[in-house]
């Protein structure tokens, strides 16, 4: 094999995956799949699959199905969905299933070892991209190309282009992952990264916990990301080593790989940031909305439901009480976490507070079934989408923030900046 | 892949999933009965107005935000017979090619074409010609792979070849 020129991290995956020496930006290739997961919209899956007539899945080890949105069922219906689901996963020998009592698949799927570098993990649902917080290429796809997978194990795609997205400084008290990546969408607009692959690094990035890292990577598909990587380091392997499910492989970008563009970021000076109604990109700095009167906080979702979240949460809210004026509403992204956070007393602490605690899962991010807002209403979360509609009404206003800012917003029954609940 | 020859409907840039099919509606899962929503809150009429065979066309990111599969089936089985836009959101253009759903990529595109235009476009060819005006103007045709796929009806017709099911 002679010298191949540099290399993405994407196009190293993708040509691995498609069993190609090299692939570039702009080829269409076809890639076998390592991973695929859907949640309860496996329904539609298996109806696109059923059209296609193949009796077996290619693989039920490299199929995962995970119940989060809705749990416990909140109709009929989706009970309906949800037991035809478990025959299905019974009569395909899908061991990989996870029922009510586990949390949402973006969490899972890192938890439990199947998010790796190097893999190829494809789900149904667009914040898949979490998963390049590992390295994975992880990305969100149709029902249709999910049932296609099912039946051949194989993806069509087009390598996507890469940003480079480079942040320097050190975090200020008080100012998160999420307050970092709400910068970068708020600078490169919600189409931003249409088609392309995002690439973070720089010493803000690395120095954050896997975590934090799933914040950045889950939060990227709002700039339009197919896929959004931080670059695997030591820290991604003391996490992925001892619970990787299958092979994994540490790729990186070849020095001189092209990008797209570049777009550096300094976050020493950053505050607190939240995304203002409707869109994910109207991003404001704290000192411009503080003070708007809110009526719910939620803390929770795949984008920011985890220990270290609760625990900041708990910290700002430790012996003081909720405003009166407000719910705030607990989601834990996971079993796990929620009993971890459990024999931490953190949930303890939170509850005191008069927070309610939601079963872990998507709760009321979408909107579907638990602390929906009427017309008029607004709230603050640590969600990843303030679309009209997207938590009930929608006559309703959301404001995207941190844990610590949702908490210091619920003390104080409007938008806080929680930097003055934080002095050591 | 014939010439595809209709009426043209304008919309505007950032037509997201939420205004081609409501997220209310997101639990039918039937693709038949999907167009009966096409549009409705925010363009209520379109479905009276326009009929099967006719073109949309749309400025730039038409079908961002959700990933609703549901947004490119309405558009499909209410029997558009083409989208045209400056740039597509990505996983509504996925969308749209797995279910056949013929689409072209044409920046300034509406700067060419009004409201109820005649115009046909050739995917194969990159050529799009606006009858009612005589101009012509050429784009990047799409790969040949997802020409390909498009010509079979989508994914799954095509899967169903490649699986040797018919
Ligand atoms: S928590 Fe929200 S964004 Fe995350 S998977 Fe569930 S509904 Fe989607």
């Amino acid at each position: 094999m002679g010298m191949t020129s540099p290399l993405t991290l994407t196009e190293k995956i993708l040509a691995k995956k498609a069993g190609k020496d090299e692939v570039r930006a702009g080829e269409i290739v076809s890639a076998k799949v390592d991973v695929a997961m859907s949640h309860e919209n496996a329904r539609m899956v298996k109806k696109s699959f059923e059209k296609i007539g193949v009796e077996k899945v290619w693989d039920p080890d490299r199929i995962v199905i995970i119940f989060d949105h809705r749990v416990p069922a909140e109709s009929e219906r989706t009970a309906l969905g949800q037991k035809e689901l478990r025959e299905f996963v019974k009569a395909q020998g899908i061991k990989n299933f996870y029922d009510i009592n586990v949390g949402v698949c973006h969490q899972v799927l890192v938890e439990e070892g199947f998010s790796r570098p190097g893999i190829l993990l494809v789900g149904t649902d667009s914040h898949t991209t979490t998963g390049g917080a590992l390295g994975a290429f992880a990305t969100g796809i149709g029902a249709t190309e999910m049932a296609a997978v099912w039946a051949t194990g194989e993806l069509w795609l087009c390598v996507p282009e890469t940003l480079k997205i480079v942040v320097n400084g050190k975090l200020p008290k008080g100012v998160y992952a999420k307050d970092i990546v709400l910068k970068v969408i708020g600078t490169i607009g919600a189409d931003g990264a249409d088609y392309k692959a995002m690439e973070y690094s720089g010493e803000a990035i690395s120095g954050l916990s896997v975590a934090s890292r799933m914040v950045i990577s889950n939060l990227s598909m709002e700039a339009g990301a197919k896929v959004a990587f931080v670059v695997p380091d030591k820290v991604t392997e003391d996490y992925v080593k001892d619970r990787a499910k299958g092979p994994y492989e540490m790729l990186a970008s070849d020095p001189d790989a092209r990008y797209a563009s570049e777009h550096t970021f300094d976050v020493s000076d950053l505050e607190p940031q939240l995304a203002c109604p409707h869109q994910v990109d109207n991003v404001k700095g704290i000192s411009e909305v503080a003070g708007k009167k809110i009526d719910q906080a939620v803390i929770g979702s795949c984008t920011n439901g985890r220990l270290e979240d609760l625990r900041e949460a708990a910290r700002v809210l430790k012996g003081r009480k909720v405003d009166p004026g407000v719910r705030l509403l607990v989601v834990p992204a996971s079993w796990k976490i929620f009993k971890e956070a459990l024999s931490e007393g953190i949930i303890e602490t939170l509850v005191d507070t008069g927070a309610v605690l939601v079963n872990a899962g998507c709760g009321p991010c979408l909107g579907a079934h638990q602390g929906c807002l009427a017309p008029g209403e607004v709230a603050v979360t640590s969600t990843n989408r303030n679309f009209q509609g997207r938590m009930g009404s929608a006559e309703a206003f959301l404001y995207l923030a941190s844990p610590a800012t949702v908490a210091a917003s619920a003390i104080e029954g409007k938008i806080a900046d929680p930097r003055r609940y934080l002095e050591a | 892949m014939e010439l595809i020859k209709g009426r043209a409907w304008i919309f505007p840039d950032d037509v997201n999933t939420d205004v081609i099919y409501p997220g209310r509606y997101m639990s039918i899962t039937d693709a038949e009965e999907t167009p009966k929503y096409l549009f409705e809150t925010v363009y209520p009429d379109f479905r009276s107005k326009a009929k099967p065979g006719d073109i949309i066309v749309a400025g730039k990111y038409f079908g961002c935000g959700s990933s609703r599969e549901q947004a490119a089936t309405a558009i499909r089985y209410f029997g558009i017979a083409c989208v045209v836009a400056y740039s597509f959101a990505r996983i509504f253009y996925r969308n749209a090619i797995n279910l056949g759903l013929p689409i072209a990529v044409v920046p300034g595109i509406r700067e060419h074409v009004e409201e109820g235009d005649e115009i046909t476009v050739d995917l194969a060819q990159g050529k799009l010609k606006n009858l009612t005006t005589g101009k012509g103007l050429s784009f990047e045709p799409l790969p040949r792979f997802i020409l390909d796929l498009i010509n079979q009806g989508g994914l799954i017709p095509a899967t169903r070849k490649k699986l040797g099911l018919g």
